[in-house]
């Protein structure tokens, strides 16, 4: 177990220094995310372009890792439609928990995660902002198909 | 060193070298570290006498209680019911019949919700507790107040974490009908003045119910002198093992309560048409006890006076002191609780990292500080922080460690800046 492994120069440059940080004002789809057992919170708001995001922002409180993780994801899949998403959270996904996997190499940055698998207690935080990000969508989905 | 020199210096009066070897592990390696275990508020470690204790209980004496003639039971029975008396001599409760084995705290707080309080509160009641609870005493309450119709009160805190009395004197009527206090909280040390705090209630005809979670290992608990009403507590929190803890109850009280779950053991007879029910204490004790849990709980007790509690409070509080002026040397360090009178725990914050990430840096060092909202979530938005990192210190730790927690906090820096 070593530190350096899961608090990267990506990851602190990203703690440091949140990409897209804030809210969207007026915006497509948002959702709040909880973390209780850190006291983590965030919001992930989206402006949709069909099934594309057009743009993204979050806020919130949390540790290095949430936050990182978070500006990481939201540079990731800036411009990017529902299946390449769902593709990406999987991979991710994977990176964080499976103690096999190699990060695939079209992950780019986001590759700067895996060292979290290695700190089960932290794997929660990493994760936060993706299931935000989901509820978002689906949210987003939902109106779509009631209206 | 020669013989002589030993023979002529006086026996330190609290060896905590000694004490560290009675619990096998403290001398455990955690990332290539050795342990420095901070974390005894949320459960303490265990001496050798306890494991022991249980170990011996299993091996040899293992039946189920009040059940059998033969001499496994008897003698499992004459142990269940002999730590019982051990844990009233450690409270000076009057009766073994107002001791009542529970799982834990929390198990303790609920039965006095559900016994006492939901069959005799309605609407119009009111339940006080204060703002620096744990959730095991502001939950079961909640449920009552749902169930009832009765409300909760809460008196508040200062920003020490100081129970602000005239406040809760404030909020004191004839429609209190319960109390419900921590006597230390496990979020910020804050000791609360219990004894102040029963008697102005008891002046309006309120039970109080005290939640000792935290002050069973610190300090001498005598249930008669505080005149408290109910006390509960949990044995990990004194050195004991988990799942078994002990609801202190005033005989006349529980006398008068209905059971809050039916079974074995809390009944002399039944028929399909009606149950009579068992005396107390075993009225509150439906089902197979812990039993092993007692045993050791017994074996925790007899440890602790052979240290003597006041011994380990001293021990404690000189940590707590060192520990305090070390800590306020961090850079960028802020306590989370600084009332006048504290055990021996310390939430603190560090500007810029997250305690989360503060209790991953710690851990890598072989630190165990507990990081989150130490189920006391009110008391965390009190404070506005999302949560703190908690080092807590017990009759085992030293002052040596507290130059290493301090010295992993400046790992901290490196890492964060
Ligand atoms: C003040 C306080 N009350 C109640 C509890 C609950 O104790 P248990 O989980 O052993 O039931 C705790 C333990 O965390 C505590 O610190």
């Amino acid at each position: 177990m070593d530190l350096k492994d899961l608090y990267r120069d990506v990851i602190l440059d990203h703690k440091r220094q949140p990409r897209n940080f804030g809210v969207i004002e007026n915006a497509d789809a948002h959702a709040d995310g909880h973390n209780p057992l850190c006291g983590d919170r965030l919001t992930v708001s989206l402006r949709l372009n069909g099934d594309r995001i057009e743009d993204v922002r979050f806020q919130g409180e949390g540790c290095a890792i949430s936050t990182a993780s978070a500006s990481l994801m939201t540079e990731a899949i800036k411009g990017k439609d529902r299946a390449a998403i769902h593709d990406l959270f999987t991979r991710v996904h994977t990176l964080l928990t499976d103690p096999g996997a190699l990060p695939s190499p079209d992950l780019g940055k986001l590759a700067a995660l895996s060292g979290v698998r290695e700190f089960p207690a932290r794997v929660k935080c990493a994760s936060l902002c993706w299931h935000t990000l989901n509820a978002a969508l689906a949210r987003s989905a939902a109106t779509v198909s009631t209206e | 060193m020669s013989a002589q020199v030993l023979h002529s210096t006086p026996a330190p009066v609290y060896d905590v070298e000694r004490v560290r070897r009675d619990f096998p592990i403290l001398t455990r390696m955690v990332n290539g570290k050795p342990l420095v275990y901070l974390d005894s508020a949320a459960s303490a470690q265990r001496p050798r006498r306890v494991i022991e204790a249980v170990d011996q209980y299993e091996t040899h004496s293992h039946a189920n209680v009040h059940r059998g003639v033969h001499a496994l039971s008897q003698e499992a029975t004459e142990a269940f019911e002999g730590a019982r008396d051990r844990v009233r001599r450690f409270i000076n409760a009057s009766s073994t019949r107002e001791i009542i084995f529970v799982r834990g705290t929390t198990e303790g707080i609920n039965l006095v919700a559900q016994s006492y309080a939901r069959s005799r509160l309605g609407k119009g009641d009111e339940i006080l507790i204060t703002a620096l609870e744990h959730h095991a005493n502001i939950v079961p309450w909640q449920l009552v107040c749902e169930q009832t119709g009765a409300t909760l009160k809460v008196a508040p805190i200062d920003h020490r974490g100081e129970l602000i009395h005239e406040e809760l004197e404030k909020l004191l009527s004839p429609r209190t009908k319960v109390v419900a206090v921590a006597h230390v909280s496990n979020a910020l040390g804050t000791i609360l003045p219990v004894k102040r705090i029963i008697d102005a209630a008891h002046a309006q005809g309120a039970v109080v119910v005290v939640d000792g979670a935290q002050a069973i290992p610190h300090a001498r608990v005598d249930v008669r002198a505080l005149g408290a009403d109910f006390y509960a507590f949990s044995a990990h929190k004194l050195y004991g093992p988990t799942g078994v803890g002990v609801l202190y109850g005033r005989e006349s009280l529980l006398a008068e309560m209905p059971p809050w779950q039916g079974g074995g053991d809390m009944i002399k007879a039944v028929t399909f048409e009606r149950t009579t029910y068992n005396d107390l204490p075993w009225k509150f004790e439906a089902g197979t006890p812990n039993i092993s849990g007692a045993v050791g709980l017994a074996a925790a007790m007899d440890y602790v006076d052979e240290l003597g509690i006041e011994n380990i409070a001293a021990h404690e509080q000189r940590l707590l002191q060192v520990a305090t002026e070390a800590l306020a040397r961090v850079p960028g360090l802020q306590f989370i609780g600084t009332a006048a009178h504290k055990a021996s725990v310390i939430s603190f914050t560090l500007d810029g990292v997250h305690p989360h990430d503060i209790g991953t840096v710690l851990d890598a060092e072989g630190v165990a500080v507990r990081t989150g909202h130490h189920c006391a979530m009110p008391v965390m938005d009190f404070f506005r922080v999302p949560a703190t990192a908690r080092a807590s210190f017990a009759c085992y730790n030293t002052e040596d460690e507290i130059g290493q927690l301090v010295a992993a906090l400046r790992k901290v820096r490196e890492v964060f800046g």
